[in-house]
């Protein structure tokens, strides 16, 4: 459904990404793990248009969408929770939530109600500002406001950082349910327990390269070990 | 009782103030965009009136609501061509494009219209007031004054309200952020700045119709609404109001005093304020 191909990606003159390939069939859990400053979440950031790409550098279903804006790219079905929830601080939850549906109006699993029912305490907390709340509730409104679109393909970008082993585990508990709705998700993840207990593939990043590609079951630890480091365990 | 009268003539002139003050605001709060067209645009939209009055010879109402749409269309327009070209971290280049704009507009304007003194005819309504035994307002600043609290009520309900103004608010707290929402920002400051120059023609409508205007005043019309929005506190629309209030009232009771303290009582006033409240009034906390 979705694929890189040889994606390179620059801030000024620093390179960050040197031709990463990589692919997300549908409906399917892809981890991508890497050491802070392996170039995941440049990944995620040109995926999304929020860097520039060439045109064929990025496909969705086949089709070019590299030099998409980052409203087209979402319009298309793919939706982002941003690194650092990112929410917006002037809007309550619920308007957080809305916003996230407000340009893609597509019959799909989720609402209100059904991110309400995922996440309960945001039903509480839903006429309070964003601010106002705890970390983990706030990764909740990020997550619920991507669902919001009803999207294809979710890309999460460390959406454990930060926050407490309890809460994270709250919030992985979600992640089931939001597969059983169709979506497909990337999960950039430093966690790398975390992310093989729930991912189908597993992508290495290194240096802004992919190090490792392999299926999730299959990997061992000393190919993480070496391509998270560069060195055999 | 002459401070009473002087007190509500300067409340009533507020709303004026306000209306001058809201598009900029308004544009300001949603891309950070500091309009120093905003005057002369002003003027621009007060002789499209007055040519829907003189030439077609509509009501100064109709000849507003007729102007409306083809202010928005010109801020959609100009938002598209121009600003959102030269919008982005450096706050100098939109700076210098609108103190550019402001420039061609005035001599525009002047090559149009000459530099003679001009105003909307609007007959009796003119001297009309209302005898409300302690004091007499005119007819004219009580409907200017109501027409800013109902435009501020209709952009509030906008803001608040609606899926546009959700989006507003979106990409006004981040833009990144709102363009992986959907939202597409160039659009939203597109619309928000059509609606801008919806409320600079009824600010035009009033303007033209309660003093006489020329090419040349919108630069000090400008300075009035920076003045207003200040005091209120960037991004509040109440905030606005009680901020040409201040200086509505400020003004009044210099021009009791002497008639040439009118102008430099109100930038006094600005400045008291920016002294105790260097936020404004009613600062955003985001901000």
């Amino acid at each position: 459904m979705l694929e890189t191909r040889g994606l390179t990606a620059n801030y000024g003159q620093f390179r960050a990404l040197f031709g990463v390939d990589i692919s997300v069939a549908a409906g399917e859990c892809v981890a991508i793990i890497g050491a802070n400053g392996a170039g995941k979440s440049t990944l995620m950031r040109s995926i999304t248009g929020v860097i520039g790409n060439e045109p064929g550098m990025v496909l969705h279903r086949g089709e070019p969408i590299g030099a998409l804006s980052s409203a087209e790219i979402m319009k298309r079905g793919i939706a982002m929770v941003p690194e650092g929830r990112r929410l917006f601080p002037s809007l309550t939850v619920e308007e957080n939530l809305l916003v996230g549906g407000q340009a893609r109006k597509v019959p799909g699993p989720w609402n209100l109600d059904a991110v309400y029912d995922l996440f309960p305490i945001l039903r509480e907390r839903r006429k309070s500002p964003s601010t106002a709340l705890s970390g983990g509730q706030q990764q909740m409104v990020a997550i619920g406001r991507a669902l919001m679109s009803n999207p294809q393909l979710l890309l999460c970008d460390e959406i454990s950082l930060g926050l407490a082993p309890v809460v994270i585990r709250d919030i992985y508990a979600a992640l089931p349910r939001i597969r059983e709705g169709g979506a497909a998700i990337v999960l950039v993840e430093q966690d790398i327990g975390k992310a093989l207990a729930v991912a189908d593939r597993v992508y290495c990043m290194m240096e802004g390269r992919v190090t490792l590609a392999a299926r999730a079951a299959e990997v061992t630890r000393e190919d993480i070990h070496s391509a998270y480091f560069g060195v055999a365990a | 009782m002459i401070w009473l009268d002087t007190l509500v003539q300067g409340i009533l002139l507020g709303g004026l103030y306000a209306l001058f003050a809201a598009g900029l605001s308004l544009v300001f709060g949603i891309m950070r965009l500091v309009n120093l067209a905003h005057g002369d645009l002003i003027i621009l939209a007060a002789y499209l009136v007055l040519m829907g009055v003189t030439l077609l010879g509509l009501s100064p109402w109709i000849a507003a609501l007729v102007a409306m749409p083809v202010m928005f269309a010109l801020g959609w327009l100009l938002q598209t061509a121009v600003l959102n070209r030269v919008l982005g971290k450096d706050i100098l280049p939109p700076l210098l494009v609108t103190f550019g704009l402001s420039v061609a507009l005035q001599n525009g304007l002047l090559e149009a219209f000459s530099a003679d003194s001009r105003r909307i005819p609007v007959g009796a309504l003119e001297g009309a007031s209302l005898d409300l035994g302690l004091v007499t307002v005119g007819i004219m600043p009580l409907m200017t004054f109501a027409s800013a609290i109902v435009m501020i009520i209709a952009l509030n309900a906008l803001f608040y309200h609606t899926a546009l103004g959700r989006a507003f608010r979106a990409t006004s707290d981040d833009v990144v952020t709102a363009g992986l929402m959907g939202i597409e920002p160039k659009r939203i400051f597109a619309i928000a700045t059509g609606i801008a120059m919806v409320v600079v023609t009824l600010a035009a409508l009033y303007l033209g119709m309660r003093a006489n205007f020329d090419p040349s005043i919108g630069p000090a019309r400008l300075i009035y609404a920076f003045e207003a929005v200040i005091i209120g506190g960037l991004g509040s629309l109440w905030g606005t109001l009680a901020g040409g209030i201040i200086i509505g009232v400020a003004q009044t009771f210099g021009a009791a005093l002497n008639p040439e303290w009118q102008i430099l009582a109100g930038h006094i006033a600005f400045l008291a304020v920016m002294l105790l409240k260097p936020r404004g009034l009613f600062p955003r906390a985001v901000d």
